[in-house]
């Protein structure tokens, strides 16, 4: 059969990294894949060298939109690693409330998109309804629905006042009732299971050897959580579970993500009700020579950051990984043999910020177009209606 | 294994190319290498003792280009990070790709923004960078001067 190549991307500004993937396909069978990045490489290893200790967490702040507070949490932690220090008991437990808010609303994200390319926009209202009420309770606490400038190294810039506490927690609570729901009506959908059970499956042998990160590799059984393994913050002095499945394929990965919902608002509103008091920075004034790493379970994996001092006020050399790089090549592994109409699905499971389904294009080897971004989404969609009305004639 | 039995056992099996040992804290370990040993080294580690592969970070030190491969042992909340110091004039290592998957793309990205060679690995395409980008001129060298007479200049603090 002749191949075709399928070119998806190159660019869309609201991704945290804008890709470009290729698909080679014989007729409606994906047989290669092949992922270019880099079309918004914004040179921020290099700014931050010519920035302040201080400053340089308001720079990578900016390098994702959705986990905007995931750098910095692993920078300070890496710039405090280098001298070696412990930030104050209540700065620890304000980071972590952040942290956890955040990854709520982007993995309710994460869901509405997805409900969106399967042709699910009930899904896709309901979540990003309830997302707004997370956003809601971030701006309650940090003044900012996002790039929420807490963080500073050495603790956090701004305190959280008792006063706001009980607003924020009964907006959590309230929107308990509808996670609970979706939940039911996401796990007992007959459609749901045809259509994301055994696609895009990533082994554990593969997982490890790709070194995949955050629910990519929890939902192949890949025990690997930083907040586990390397617990910092608050994460050592409270009750959670880290959510592991065994099948590595997209529904595993829903899964994950959906019932992290729940130990995410868990910790979310255990450090709310026991928040210590006490200092909130440590005020420091010079960071020594040395080097310093730090690594925060962001909602997609863990973002590592490695920090070089001199002893002048400005990092010699700083490091960022964002833990999209880890993800995007065990695509390699997941897509090839997968249909086309799978492909949209499997590519935003492991959630790349993927929103670009306007900007897709299919062509062929010789760059004439046969299908538009929007005829893609159809093909996805038409897969479910058409699951749908086959589970409905049984 | 405990902790001292890792870090004894990488002491003794890899003794002699081991330049410098610095036990920094409970958590980090930096171990210097000479740079031919770094393969079988890292194998240690990823293949036999299961540790994960963070990333690998390079930096013009000024004398030397030097590269950190950071590794975690994650039973034991251990984060060892191996050295290896490459001479500027011909930075070169042997390439880890072909031992850990995950190690390709980074040493495509560390071999477009420092220059440095990696033997063994035959997909040295650019990652990040344009097409556009002369060839030769790496943007995270010390000595790195803006080629672009259109770009807008960083002024920094």
């Amino acid at each position: 059969m002749p191949k075709s190549v399928i070119s998806i991307g190159p660019y869309h500004p609201l991704q945290e990294e804008p890709e470009h993937f290729q698909l080679t396909v014989e007729g409606e069978k994906v047989v290669d894949i092949e992922v270019s990045v880099g079309y918004n490489h914004r040179g921020i290893e290099k700014l931050s060298e010519r920035r302040s200790f201080d400053q340089a967490t308001f720079v990578i702040e900016r390098i994702c939109g959705i986990c905007s507070t995931s750098h910095p949490f692993a920078y300070t932690q890496a710039v405090e690693d280098i001298i070696p220090v412990e930030v104050p008991e209540r700065a620890k437990y304000i980071r972590t409330i952040i942290a956890e808010g955040e990854r709520i609303h982007s993995h309710l994200l994460w869901f509405g998109l997805a409900g969106h390319f399967l042709g699910y926009n009930t899904v896709y209202m309901w979540m990003w309804r309830l997302r707004e009420e997370i956003l809601d309770v971030m701006e309650i606490l940090s003044g900012n629905r996002q790039n929420y400038a807490m963080f500073k190294p050495g603790g956090v810039r701004r305190d959280i006042k008792p006063e706001d506490i009980p607003l924020a927690i009964k907006k959590i609570d309230s929107i308990l009732p509808t996670v609970d729901r979706l939940k039911k009506a996401i796990l007992d959908d007959p459609v749901l299971h045809a259509r994301l059970k055994g696609i895009g499956t990533l082994t554990k042998e593969e997982a490890i050897a790709y070194c995949a990160l955050g629910p990519t590799s929890r939902a192949s059984g890949v025990a690997r959580d930083v907040r586990k393994d390397a617990p910092y913050g608050a994460y050592d002095r409270l009750d959670w579970n880290m959510i592991v499945t065994a099948n590595g394929d997209v529904w595993d990965k829903a899964v994950v993500r959906l019932l992290e919902l729940y130990e995410s608002i868990k910790i979310m509103k255990h450090c709310l009700l026991n928040l210590p008091g006490g200092e909130i920075d440590l005020n420091l004034k010079s960071i020594p020579p040395g080097e310093g790493i730090g690594a925060h379970e962001a909602p997609r994996g863990e973002t590592f950051h490695y920090v070089r001092s001199d002893g002048t006020n400005r990092p010699a050399r700083h490091k960022v990984r964002a833990p999209t790089f880890m993800n995007l090549p065990t695509l390699k592994a997941t897509v090839p043999g997968s249909s086309i109409a799978d492909a949209a699905i499997i590519l935003a499971a492991i959630d790349p910020c993927y929103c670009c389904t306007e900007r897709m294009a299919v062509r062929s080897a010789d760059g004439r177009k046969l299908y538009s971004g929007e005829e893609l989404l159809r093909l996805s969609r038409e897969k479910t209606s058409r699951i749908q009305k086959e589970l409905g004639k049984r | 294994m405990t902790r001292e039995e890792v870090l004894s056992e990488i002491q003794s099996r890899f003794g002699d190319v081991i330049l410098d040992f610095f036990d920094k804290s409970a958590k980090r370990v930096y171990i210097e290498l000479q740079p031919r040993a770094l393969v079988p080294v890292a194998r240690h580690l990823f293949a036999e003792l299961g540790a994960r592969f963070h990333i690998a970070s390079g930096m013009d030190s000024r004398t030397h280009l030097e590269v950190l491969y950071h590794f975690s042992v994650e039973a034991l909340n251990l984060l060892v990070s191996l050295r290896v110091k490459l001479d500027k004039n011909d930075p070169r290592v042997d390439s880890l790709a072909s031992t850990i998957k995950a190690a390709a793309w980074i040493e495509r990205e560390m071999h477009e923004l420092l220059g440095i060679q990696f033997s063994g690995n035959q997909d040295l395409r650019r990652l990040l960078l344009s097409e556009e980008w002369p060839a030769g001129v790496y943007p995270l060298r010390r000595d790195y001067r803006e080629w672009d007479p259109g770009a807008v200049r960083d002024r920094g603090v």
